[in-house]
């Protein structure tokens, strides 16, 4: 099934000189289940396409469909909803409320959803509990490593069973170890049916991915092909 | 890689036999590199004869490869292994890399697009960091030794996507300012050439 849709994706900033054509003519899906990782060099539109298939930006050309539905159709009230339910976002500085506990972070989008804060704090107790931060919940942000924040952030963008998980360099400010558990992290949640996309220009990273899309000068130049099974490296010449 | 010093390194926690030897390498480099033991015997032939290793007690009655002769580490042995394992090995000769060859070789073809054979070898890299991963995610940090084979195979293919990245942005840079890469460059002269770096070890 496919949860995102990028139709013939273009996007333009400024007008005349100060033109920056960011997207040209993007087209990707991403199913339930699948991560993918955008891969490119700093300007090469990776953020834009990421900004533009969270419906935080519209794009000048072209259409976003999540879970079947054009979002550029639907009315801002909507839109919201789609945000708040559907959609997560983990971003490379993390984004927590610095005057809120880990717990009250987490339960947040399901309380502005309309959630009973009762109901809603379970749900963030158990999708820390899961991440292994359940004796972190009543810690504020900077009590916390940075992994562990890390860990929060994705914590708030998976509760509530949304299907499609954004992420923005999600351990660039991370060690190895720790940028390894967040992707590996990820790559859980899609084994369970979440799709997501993943934003990185270290290849370590994306190669948690089960497919990679190449972006230059914002059009998509290249993928990777569906994994040969890990078995072939193993086998030796002999 | 030294099978001489892995043996060693296994022998060092006590007298071993060689199918055991095998056994444990295999185990302790995270099965990526088999070993015949063929191999084993003939390396620990060569020990002995160095003194770097002796036979410990009387020959047991073995399998297909005759008596089975269980072998210990010797102080000399444990001298070598010791320094063995602080020695930096040479890495101040750049090897005859195929694919910085290739990248190298494409910029003087004319006509040729460098971003697209970039891509070409970006893209199968990362097939292969792929693949890697996939072994790492499965295993789930069980096996040390393997994790530890894993990351610096994960490593050493991510320096060479960097270098590719690196490239590809210089050879854009340049084109823009103007290179054109039929042009050859002025040869070096003596003074001029550059040198490597000698702080190297010796083996």
């Amino acid at each position: 099934m496919t949860v995102l849709e990028l139709r013939s994706v273009s996007k333009v900033y400024g007008r005349g000189a100060a033109e920056v054509q960011a997207l040209r003519d993007v087209s990707l899906t991403v199913a339930a289940g699948e991560m993918v990782a955008v891969m490119g060099p700093s300007g090469s539109g990776k953020s834009s396409l990421l900004t533009i298939a969270g419906t935080l930006e519209e794009p000048t050309a072209g259409a976003v469909l999540v879970n079947g539905k054009d979002t550029l159709r639907m009315s801002g009230g909507a839109k919201s909803q789609l945000r708040r339910r559907a959609i997560g976002y983990v971003f490379q500085d993390f984004n927590l409320l610095p005057g809120l506990t880990a717990a009250e972070n987490v339960s947040l989008p399901l309380e502005l959803d309309g959630t009973s804060m009762r109901k809603a704090h379970l749900a963030a107790l158990a999708a820390l509990e899961e991440l292994g931060l359940g004796d972190r919940a009543r810690r504020f942000p900077d009590q916390l490593s940075g992994g562990e924040r890390q860990r929060v952030a994705i914590a708030r963008a998976v509760v509530g069973e949304r299907s499609l998980l954004l992420a923005d360099e999600p351990s660039g400010a991370l060690d190895t170890q720790n940028g390894e558990a967040v992707l590996r992290l990820i790559h859980g949640y899609c084994k369970r049916g979440t799709a997501a996309v993943v934003v990185t220009h270290d290849a370590q990273l994306a190669s948690w991915a089960d497919r990679i899309v190449f972006l230059r000068d914002g059009r998509l130049v290249d993928q990777t092909a569906a994994p040969a099974g890990p078995e072939t490296l193993l086998e030796q010449p002999s | 890689m030294s099978v001489r010093h892995a043996l060693l390194a296994l022998l060092s926690t006590g007298p071993k036999y060689g199918l055991q030897l095998r056994e444990e390498f295999e185990a302790n480099t995270g099965q990526v590199w088999p070993l015949n033991v063929g191999q084993v015997y003939t390396t620990l032939q060569r020990l002995e004869r160095d003194g770097l290793v002796t036979a410990a007690g009387d020959a047991q009655p073995g399998g297909e490869h005759g008596p089975q002769k269980a072998y210990r580490i010797t102080e000399a042995g444990a001298v070598e292994l010791a320094q063995w394992l602080r020695v930096p090995p040479d890495l101040s000769v750049p090897p005859r890399d195929d694919l910085v060859m290739k990248v190298l070789i494409a910029v003087r073809v004319p006509g040729t697009d460098m971003s697209e054979v970039i891509q070409a070898h970006r893209r199968y890299l990362i097939e292969l960091m792929q693949e890697w991963t996939r072994l790492k995610e499965d295993d789930n940090g069980r096996d040390i030794a393997f994790s530890l084979v894993v990351d610096s195979e994960l490593f050493r293919v991510d320096s060479v996507v960097r270098w590719l990245d690196a490239a590809e942005g210089r050879l854009r840079r340049a084109l823009a300012d103007g290179w054109d890469p039929a042009q050859a460059p002025a040869p070096v002269t003596g003074a001029g050439l550059p040198t490597r770096p000698t702080t190297g070890a010796r083996r």
